[in-house]
């Protein structure tokens, strides 16, 4: 059978043009292999299951350029400015991957945990930047290995307790140029270790940026870890980002996922229960309008008796925007007394709009309680009545009605300051806002 | 007479010349598929010259497929060059004398199915006379139909004698190059039935006896096509709960439904082909296209369907719903025990305004069988308020087994309403604990938590069919348990 | 633990049933798509069978079904629905003492059967409970309250306490222990 070439774009030519002047160099900690997979690879094609609704064949007819330190110029006052007001406190910034000293505060973190900066651990421990899970067939990874210079590596000591959030924040502020961005966050927990850790994602011009990044958690036994990542990116921005979290013994996870920007954006997220009683909760939430396309990939390995997952997500889709949702929960054998439940529901606003979901369970273990559940729909037809029947217009109950469903996901962010702040982007993103906010 | 009398009396005395007859190999084909053998079987069918290039073109466009690889099953290579495509009606020279010569196992199960005596040769595959019993009950069932102005017939009857309404409709659902199986089944056909209900008549009875009966001469490559007119209805009922002998591993069969304004078919199935010993030898890979189209306004199809049998079980009785208002339904019950493997759901496609489908699907995995559920409800940006319901349960009985579920589901329209649900248990210990306090066997009390299970779909079958179809999930499930 | 010469607790749960041991539950299970008469039907054929008589034929069946379902006054489309499934906490009580009437046990154990109740619901299940006492047949009580006590009489009551029988006595026992409360016998017994 003869195979169609691979799409490749100028990444594997941009990696021969920076690759001497890439943190270690270019043969350094297989980059030249991951580059080498990438070429083999290619790009994903709509022919590929797990890409079948979501084309990112664009991305190979342009020319992006690598970012380097150079890229992270802009006047630091101009960046305060565009920094989202809830990542006070302890936070590190990066301005197109590179990151910020001058913006960043570490405040005085407590014993047992360390925040560090990736381009200093490539100097200094290069082994400790490396990724944990295999991600082999995922040419974005293999990218994300190529070229990564940045990002950060959270340690946490047995037992070690961080109270306030810590919040990590990409902004991508290129001119006119693309530039592709491989930011990489590593957070590894020990046991009974407590964090709430905040990625977000932020675009502030209107060019058309790649982020690829790539997130790993490791949340030791008893280990408990809120992780949130807020995607806000340009209107034209390329953003495909790969969380990946490996859970021993009776940890507990909690991922919270808000896709409001970009152009394109795909998030995978990827979950092993690798141990008795691990839990996972994985709440997500997309908001698209325009001719934004947003897909999540959602997979939760049960390998082990006894572990839990509960994922929710929400998307309210309006413009001729399209949502992608596919969430994949798999029970393995042995991993008998699994208790999983996955639910997706979508609200379409616009007749231009396209939703496309496939919850998946795949179960190969008899004592399980699995279950899950996909609408895609509009707003119940008795509530909207029960609503103008106390007095409200059809504008305002539409968007009353609009605003609680998106709600049951941000409701569930703990972190108040977050909370605040997106269910004011929230309110300011969908269809009669304003008349919404004056009842909040 | 009419022209289905003839053709069963055909059948029949073909059947009986065949006890006589020598030289069986020469009416058999040489392994292998290329144009010749096509032209062969057609010739052999005595078909018109526009079916014999319908032929050629589906195995010009087979020749460019490759096998789908998506399904969760699992087989070694099937060498397409190996099988032989044409034989002549079987003869029943070579098979068993009597029921003496019957595998004890196969008879065993007859008994607990109450397959009448009869039947149970004719199942078997012995050469008997019995078969003259059925004359009487075919005619008076053909003259019923001919007298509604329903044609009911062999696919190569109405190749012969409808070629209009053939040549209309035929790969109008499922277009020639639909999938891999299907084109070969378009190239290779060797024979299935035709039913054809004119306006505003309502079947006079289901179409099933008859079938019954004949359902073991179908061969491995059936065409099925129903076109039921304006404000026509009909219920067809396909298959026996008994498990039948059949040498051929592979089926590859295409069912196309047509049901036009107004109409309403209905379409139930209990498939029991061999499905494999205990460790998986032999056993049927049944690789069905099934599809309806209600092509008018307010039309109705419903697929029922209980798959028990065969080694492997890929299909997906789908709806396409292009008329306003017309509605598609979909109950299934799947059974895999020992090391079966099922891959099989729907596919609703709402094209129409005001369309509505239901899914209710439940899966039962147990021994080491593998159970998929995989869906397809797609609503196109024209159906204005289309509908959808799906349940979709998996029961895992054994630890050793798989239950799966891949839905997709594909909106473009605001104002649909897509619901999807589904669950994944073992059987619950609660229940069967509260049963056996009854002081009902733990094997009776599985059977009537499975049975209790799948009641939302055996209602939907015609009730002689759902009082087998319980009988035979407790067949199916034995060994299961402990 | 003996039950008739045997060790009850070594029997599975169906040969119990067919030994005439018959367990009301405190919280029956919903089992959807099978018919409550259904399983009646199956139940008390199996048990007629190990009794070594003959099973009855459907007429027989119905006519005691319908008989027996007065007693606990439920209508006859109660039967028709599946085991509990939808049924209320009061109605999955009351369907447990009415498979107790078409059972007919030698010894019935009512779990907690008061438990949830109204005091209509538990008026009807108390004289269903009454109407089938009689020399040969055990019924024990499991409850936390006299309240069930007053509609049906015990014969004996004994008090149990971390799995052991700490007093036994007739009614006026329950009586007492209702007015003075548990601690009253804690009491007792530590002098």
């Amino acid at each position: 059978m003869n195979q169609p070439a691979v799409l490749t774009g100028n990444f594997v030519d941009e990696f021969e043009r920076v690759a001497k002047n890439l943190p270690g160099g270019g043969e350094f900690a297989g980059r030249r292999a991951a580059i080498e997979r990438f070429r083999a690879l290619g790009l994903p094609t709509l022919r590929q299951e797990a890409w079948k609704y979501t084309n990112v064949t664009p991305l190979a007819r342009r020319a992006f350029r690598a970012a380097t330190r150079e890229d992270a110029a802009t006047a630091a006052a101009t960046l305060a400015a565009r920094l989202p007001e809830y990542a006070q406190g302890i936070r590190l910034v990066f301005e197109n991957g590179q990151w910020r000293e001058d913006l960043s505060h570490r405040g005085d973190l407590p014993a047992g945990v360390s925040l560090r900066v990736l381009f200093d651990v490539l100097r200094d421990a290069p082994s400790e930047a490396a990724r944990m899970a295999a991600g082999e067939a995922n040419p974005f990874q293999a990218l994300n290995d190529a070229f990564y210079t940045d990002g950060v590596l959270v340690t946490l000591a047995p037992g070690a307790q961080v109270e306030p959030p810590i919040h990590l924040v990409f902004l991508a502020s290129g001119g006119t140029e693309a530039l592709a961005i491989h930011p990489r966050v590593l957070i590894r927990a020990g046991s009974g270790a407590r964090a709430r850790i905040v990625e977000t994602y932020h675009g502030t011009n209107e060019t058309a940026t790649l982020t690829n990044a790539v997130t790993e958690i490791s949340a030791g036994e008893g280990a408990h870890i809120e992780h949130y990542l807020v995607q806000d990116e340009s209107a034209g921005a390329f953003h495909v980002g790969h969380l990946y979290i490996e859970q021993a013994r009776a940890s507990s996870v909690t991922s919270h996922a808000i896709a409001l920007g970009g152009l394109l954006a795909r998030r995978d997220i990827e979950v092993r229960l690798a141990a008795e009683q691990a839990g996972v909760i994985l709440n997500g939430l997309y908001l698209t309008a325009g001719r934004q396309h947003v897909d999540h990939h959602t997979r939760i390995d049960h390998l082990a008796p006894r572990t839990a997952s509960d994922e929710f997500y929400r998307g309210v889709l309006n413009g001729s925007s399209r949502a992608v949702f596919n969430g994949r929960v798999l029970v393995h054998p042995k991993a008998f007394k699994t208790d999983a439940r996955q639910s997706n529901h979508n609200l379409l606003l616009s007749g231009d709009a396209e939703v496309d979901t496939k919850p998946e369970l795949e179960i190969y273990a008899d004592d399980v309680k699995c279950s899950h559940g996909a609408t895609v729909g509009q707003l119940d037809a008795d509530a909207l009545f029960y609503l103008r029947s106390r007095g409200l217009d059809e504008t305002a109950a539409r968007g009353l009605l609009t605003y609680a469903f998106a709600a049951d996901v941000i409701g569930r962010i703990g972190i108040e300051s977050l909370r605040r702040e997106l269910i004011r982007r929230v309110v300011g993103r969908l269809p009669g806002g304003e008349l919404v906010r004056g009842m909040l | 007479m009419s022209t289905g009398t003839k053709q069963v009396e055909a059948l029949l005395k073909k059947g009986y010349e065949a006890g006589f007859y020598t030289e069986v190999e020469s009416d058999t084909a040489p392994p292998g598929l290329n144009e010749d053998i096509i032209r062969l079987i057609s010739r052999k069918k005595n078909e018109p010259e526009w079916m014999l290039e319908w032929r050629l073109q589906s195995f010009r466009h087979w020749s460019t497929m490759t096998e789908p690889r998506w399904a969760s099953v699992h087989h070694p290579p099937i060498d397409y060059q190996a099988i032989s495509y044409y034989s002549a009606p079987r003869t029943r020279k070579d098979g068993p004398k009597s029921l003496d010569e019957v595998d004890p196992k196969l008879l065993e199960t007859y008994e607990k199915l109450g397959i009448p005596l009869r039947e149970r040769e004719i199942l078997a595959g012995v050469a008997v006379d019995a078969v003259f019993d059925s004359v009487s009950v075919a005619t008076t069932f053909k003259d019923k139909l001919a007298e509604a102005g329903v044609i009911f017939c062999s696919f190569s009857e109405a190749v012969e004698k409808h070629p209009g309404l053939v040549r209309q409709y035929l790969g109008s659902v499922v277009p020639q190059g639909d999938n891999f199986y299907a084109a070969l089944n378009s190239a290779v056909f060797t024979d299935g039935s035709f039913c054809y209900v004119p306006k505003g008549v309502r079947c006079p009875m289901e179409l099933s006896t008859y079938f019954r009966i004949n359902a073991a001469k179908t061969g491995q490559f059936e065409r099925t096509l129903i076109i039921a007119d304006e404000g026509s209805s009909v219920s067809y009922l396909e298959g026996c709960t008994a498990p039948m002998r059949d040498e051929n591993q592979l089926h590859a069969a295409v069912v196309e439904l047509i049901a036009l304004k107004d109409a309403h078919i209905k379409y139930s199935t209990v498939q029991n082909w061999y499905p494999g010993d205990a460790e998986g030898r032999g056993g049927i890979y049944n690789f069905v296209t099934k599809r309806g189209e209600c092509r008018g306004a307010n039309a109705h199809i419903s697929w029922t369907q209980v798959e028990t049998g065969s080694a492997i079980t890929w299909k997906y009785p789908s709806c396409v719903l292009t008329g306003d208002n017309s509605v598609g339904e979909f109950y299934s019950v799947a059974l895999t025990n020992n090391r079966q493997q099922a891959d099989t759901g729907t596919k609703m496609i709402h094209i129409g305004r005001n369309t509505r489908s239901t899914i209710i699907s439940k899966g039962i995995a147990a021994g080491r069988g593998q159970n998929a559920y995989r869906g397809l409800v797609k609503v196109a940006k024209s159906a204005e308020n289309a509908r959808n319901y799906t349940q979709c349960d998996s029961l895992l009985i054994g630890d050793r087994c798989g239950a799966h579920t891949f839905p997709y589901i594909e909106v473009k329209n605001p104002t649909a309403s897509v619901e999807h649900e589904a669950t994944t248990s073992k059987i619950s210990d609660d229940q069967l604990f509260y049963c056996r306090s009854r002081g009902i066997g733990e094997e009776d009390a599985v059977n009537m938590i499975v049975n209790g299970f799948c009641r939302a779909v055996f209602k939907e079958l015609p009730m002689e069919f759902a009082v087998e179809a319980q009988k035979l999930l407790g067949v199916s499930l034995e060994g299961a348990i402990g | 633990m003996a039950y008739c010469g045997r060790d009850l607790l070594a029997l599975p749960p169906e040969a119990r049933a067919r030994e005439g041991v018959f367990l009301a539950f405190q919280y029956p299970v919903e089992i959807p798509g099978v018919n409550n008469v259904y399983l009646m039907k199956a139940s008390l054929n199996a048990i007629r069978k190990h009794r070594g008589e003959p099973e009855l034929d459907a007429v027989e069946f119905l006519k005691l079904v319908k008989e027996r379902v007065r007693l606990v006054q439920m209508d006859d489309s109660f039967l028709g629905r599946a085991v509990n499934e939808g049924f209320s906490g009061g109605e999955k009580k009351r369907n447990e003492i009415f498979q107790m009437a078409v059972l007919e046990p030698r010894l019935a154990i009512l779990d907690e059967t008061d438990s949830g109740l109204d005091i209509d619901a538990l008026k009807i299940v108390a004289s269903g409970v009454n109407h089938l006492r009689g020399p040969d047949r055990a019924i024990v009580l499991i409850t936390h309250y006299q309240r069930l006590l007053d509609y049906i009489v015990p014969d004996v009551v004994h008090v149990l306490s971390g799995g052991r029988i700490v007093r036994s006595g007739d009614r006026e026992l329950a009586r007492t222990l209702e007015q003075r409360g548990y601690d009253w016998l804690k009491e007792v017994a530590a002098a």
